[in-house]
């Protein structure tokens, strides 16, 4: 960055501590936004409650970032959750913005919030386990669940993939409920 | 300390780039063929979400390749505007669907080959392909999940699936022979520390594969020399077929958007 230095050294400082206290507004600003952008396929969370949102910095040209992570790369919810995020940050007053695509490192269930947790199981989801490092999940093996609705134990797989990639189809056999589980990954 | 790789140019990386990217464009087709016509809407659904998976793998890399390449190919452009000898998968993706059963064998012999190569790509010297590696091979893991149980249940179920599901078996399994045939371009990327040895892969991949059979009570066919050039362009007669169903659209209205 090519600066001119104009004044003295104590109005530069000044200045300096002027915009990184509005640059600091902005992000929470910014943060307090995003945490309204809803989850398109489970609108009970917020993209912050799953863990998309990996950044939100201002770099020195003074444009606010907003780094956004993918679920499943095939996922088509990605496209309409970056256009909820610009939707959201726009009539925002965070100025102007850019929403950068994080691919690495891969973004991971591990990253849902508790917050996010508690909001999956209440609408019916049985959340991921707390780590991907314990590996239940991984290749062929039984999962026990307890139902979200009857806490029943006595469940089983329907299949690998439900209504969207991330989550797996599961049956109580006690309330004979279908329920959904949101795949460690 | 080892001796530095020697270093990949961009042309030979676009075109491996390219090679692991149609492979999971033109498997995401052929599964999407089955989208409507599954033998249960769990399955149904299945197939369609990893067909959106692989879907998803082959934008990032279908992008990427347009990058190295350097002359203003998209993914769309990529995926819409080759002909068919300019397509690189091996040719086992494009086999067709034929019954329940063929899918699935088809889908385990490739979600174990993807598995065992990404984890390797995860650790490429190519920090992009090391990225889309680490990402794809967290779903491979659910496909490989999906697809092995599904073998297991077929081969170890009735005399009837037991026997289709050997059939499929007997009949794909020449064309795995392909995916671990190292060419010039294979050992340039694994002599460059982008890609794993394919002799290395292919150990791994047997053993997983092995298992799998083993639990299945599927016996698995003997290995035959064979030729298969679909990594240099040279397809079987179905290629064309997937890519006339899949290319109609942009081929007749050039740069049509929704």
């Amino acid at each position: 960055m090519s600066y001119v230095n104009s004044g003295s050294d104590e109005q530069t400082k000044a200045e300096r501590a002027a915009a990184a206290r509005n640059a600091a507004a902005r992000v929470a600003t910014a943060w307090q936004l995003l945490a309204s952008v809803e989850d398109p396929e489970i609108p009970a969370l917020s993209i912050v409650d799953l863990g998309l949102v990996r950044f939100v910095d201002v770099d020195p040209d003074g444009a606010l970032e907003v780094g956004l992570s993918p679920t499943y790369v095939g996922c088509p919810a990605t496209e309409v959750i970056r256009r909820s995020v610009q939707d959201a940050l726009r009539p925002g007053g965070v100025g102007n913005f850019k929403v950068t695509n994080v691919l690495s490192p891969a973004w991971s269930s591990d990253w849902i919030s508790s917050d996010g947790r508690r909001k999956l199981l209440e609408y019916g989801i049985v959340p991921p386990d707390n780590s991907v490092s314990n590996m239940r999940d991984v290749l062929r093996g039984t999962r026990r669940l307890a139902c979200p609705r009857c806490r029943s134990l006595d469940t089983e797989t329907v299949s690998e993939f439900g209504s969207t990639p991330c989550k797996a189809l599961h049956r109580c056999r006690a309330c004979l409920e279908p329920f959904e589980y949101f795949k460690c990954i | 300390m080892s001796a530095p790789a020697p270093k990949v140019d961009c042309e030979a990386l676009f075109r491996y780039v390219l090679r692991l990217g149609d492979l999971s464009l033109v498997l995401g087709q052929r599964l999407g063929e089955w989208v409507g016509h599954s033998p249960a809407l769990e399955e149904d659904l299945g197939l369609a979400n990893i067909a959106l998976d692989l879907i998803g793998q082959a934008r990032l890399l279908l992008t990427y390749a347009g990058e190295l390449e350097g002359r203003g190919r998209d993914e769309d452009k990529l995926a819409y505007l080759r002909e068919q000898g300019a397509y690189f998968n091996a040719i086992l993706a494009e086999q067709p669907n034929g019954d329940f059963g063929q899918t699935i064998v088809r889908q385990v012999l490739i979600d174990a080959f993807q598995l065992e190569l990404y984890e390797r790509l995860a650790a490429s010297r190519d920090e992009r392909l090391a990225a889309i590696a680490a990402k794809s091979v967290k779903e491979v893991r659910y496909h490989l999940r999906y697809s092995s149980d599904w073998l297991v249940r077929l081969g170890d179920g009735t005399a009837e699936s037991h026997a289709r599901a050997q059939a499929a078996l007997d009949l794909l399994w020449p064309y795995t022979v392909e995916l671990f045939a190292a060419d010039d371009l294979d050992r340039q990327m694994a002599d460059g520390g982008i890609a794993p040895q394919l002799s290395e892969v292919h150990c791994a991949w047997s053993a997983r594969i092995d298992a799998i059979l083993c639990e299945a009570t599927l016996k698995r066919p003997a290995d035959r020399p064979h030729a298969w050039h679909g990594k240099r362009g040279q397809h079987s007669e179905h290629l064309g077929y997937i890519l006339a169903e899949m290319q109609y659209l942009q081929r007749t209205y050039p740069d049509a958007r929704w």
